[in-house]
């Protein structure tokens, strides 16, 4: 087996651990009195975790040369897109009996329920086109101009987890503020060239 | 044969040589493994047992109806709880107030009575006590079925004796153990209580009724539950349950009880008075204005129920609002 194989076996038995424990805990009983909205919320916190981790590929190449991080971004977004799933099945199933009107009414209704789920939907050609496949047919450019997509996406995240709680802002303050680094550190590039007087 | 050359005899075998890199990541996928479980516990510690608190001898009969819902049990009630003062995670609540010291305790009743006094909490556990298995309904859109225990707020109002001029009732949640009245005697401060920067909302927590909502039947003080003094973590040792209004209106630890003729001020309706009226009594066709109060989850249960006007004790409370808009006073 070579290193990328098994590095691949590595992250996904890493990012499988907290479904693993989420299903263990389930099975015997222990999510705490609210399993439901245990679930939902580990599952939301995990897709933001990794669509952080995405966003962190490009920085730690860049920083420390690890340009063989690359080659595992594909798998660490689509792990955000399995958590996000999961969560929005959930939602959909055990809030929402899964009524298609019930889950409409919700989305007009609450903003941060549309949100949540425009995030969801952009994630969604996103995951469809991550195979080698879609980035010859689209085009390395035009593949890479669609998958900017995730920023708008890691943002919308984070203010639907801003959203949902009442006072204890700690951790979508934290999620944001990692977000706002690394939006930033993308940001530095392109305003250095603008700084520079011209030199005609 | 020149010196540069390796001999054949001293290269690694390949068999040795792949047996130490599978080694290597035998050992990745465990070390690996074991620190994101050991993550994950971190930030989802598993519950703290259950807890055991003493009995409480003196309770009689109830003399209100009771629901015939099957409470909740004492491990759901004691584990999922809204203490801010705690934690701002319910289900951390309970590991965090092993220590919280509930002796010596006083309430104090002042403001417009005709004979304000301080109450020993060992005095108020001698009234009379009841069982009440009460609906609880929390804003956040989850309900349970709690067995209290404990005595209608009137009998201790009745004490006191009210002058004609009150109109409220406000209620202040034991924060630290400072007063002016020598006879208030209390824990000192913190014991075991966060700051209200890391709570997100101001302590000490305040809540308040109208005095008819304060003298109504249904409204009680709970001094315990499943016949038990109070747990730490619901409120000990003493606290309000105003079973139709939204769980946060009914204030735990309670040391000071103030009659006025103000509305008083309550600590959530500071925090976000869009979001949380001074009524806020259980009603679906007022929604939160981020999510729904149409239905609820009962713990214990997977789907949703639709929520009860007033929480279901319309028949018992609706005339105190008798011709109030609710959608304006929420």
């Amino acid at each position: 087996m070579n290193d990328v194989r098994f590095n691949k076996i590595l992250i996904s038995l890493n990012a499988l651990i907290p479904l693993g424990f989420l299903a263990f805990d389930g099975w015997r009983g222990q999510l705490g009195a609210n399993p439901i909205e245990f679930f939902l919320r580990t599952t939301g916190v995990m897709t933001l975790v990794f669509l952080l981790i995405t966003l962190s590929v490009t920085p730690l190449r860049k920083i420390f040369g690890w340009n063989g991080l690359v080659k595992f971004r594909r798998m660490l977004g689509l792990y955000a897109f399995f958590y996000g799933c999961l969560h929005l099945v959930t939602y959909s199933v055990f809030d929402k009996s899964f009524s298609i009107p019930d889950i409409a009414a919700d989305i007009i209704q609450r903003p941060f329920i549309a949100i949540g789920m425009a995030a969801f939907f952009f994630m969604i050609p996103l995951a469809v086109t991550s195979t080698t496949g879609w980035i010859k047919r689209l085009g390395g450019k035009n593949w890479s101009r669609l998958h900017k997509l995730i920023y708008p996406i890691a943002i919308l995240g984070v203010i639907h987890f801003w959203m949902i709680v009442k006072s204890d802002i700690f951790y979508p303050l934290l999620f944001g503020l990692v977000l706002a680094l690394l939006l930033i550190y993308r940001l530095i590039p392109k305003m250095k060239p603008s700084l520079q007087p011209h030199k005609n | 044969m020149s010196k540069n050359e390796v001999k054949s005899s001293e290269i690694t075998p390949e068999s040795l040589y792949l047996n130490r890199r599978n080694f290597i990541r035998a050992g990745l996928l465990a070390g690996t493994g074991i620190v994101t479980g050991l993550g994950y516990r971190f930030f989802n510690p598993p519950p703290p047992g259950e807890v055991a608190t003493t009995e409480i001898s003196n309770v009689t009969q109830s003399t209100a109806p009771q629901t015939l819902e099957k409470p909740n049990t004492l491990a759901e009630i004691t584990n999922y709880n809204n203490y801010y003062e705690f934690s701002t995670t319910k289900t951390a609540v309970a590991g965090k107030v092993a220590n919280f010291i509930t002796r010596p305790w006083t309430v104090e009743v002042d403001g417009m009575v005709q004979k304000p006094r301080v109450f020993d909490i060992d005095e108020l556990l001698k009234f009379d006590q009841e069982e009440r298995i009460y609906r609880f309904r929390c804003v956040e859109a989850w309900s349970m079925v709690i067995p209290w225990v404990g005595f209608p707020l009137k009998n201790l109002l009745d004490l006191v004796e009210p002058q004609g001029t009150a109109k409220y009732v406000a209620f202040h949640t034991y924060y630290g153990g400072k007063s002016s009245n020598q006879d208030v005697k209390l824990p000192p401060g913190p014991n075991g209580m966060q700051s209200s920067f890391s709570a997100g909302i101001d302590f000490p927590y305040v809540e308040g009724l109208r005095l008819d909502e304060a003298m109504h039947p249904l409204t009680i003080l709970a001094t315990g539950l499943y016949g038990k003094q109070m747990p730490n973590q619901n409120g000990a040792p003493i606290r309000l349950i105003v079973p139709w209004k939204y769980g946060f209106k009914s204030i735990k630890s309670i040391v000071k009880i103030t009659l006025t003729d103000r509305e008083p001020p309550t600590t959530w309706n500071l925090a976000g008075p869009e979001e949380y009226g001074f009524f806020s009594n259980v009603n679906p066709e007022v929604n939160h204005p981020r999510w729904s109060q149409a239905s609820e989850r009962r713990i214990g249960e997977l789907a949703m129920r639709p929520t009860e006007m007033f929480n279901g004790y319309g028949e018992q409370v609706a005339s105190l609002y008798e011709g109030m808009d609710l959608k304006k006073y929420f």
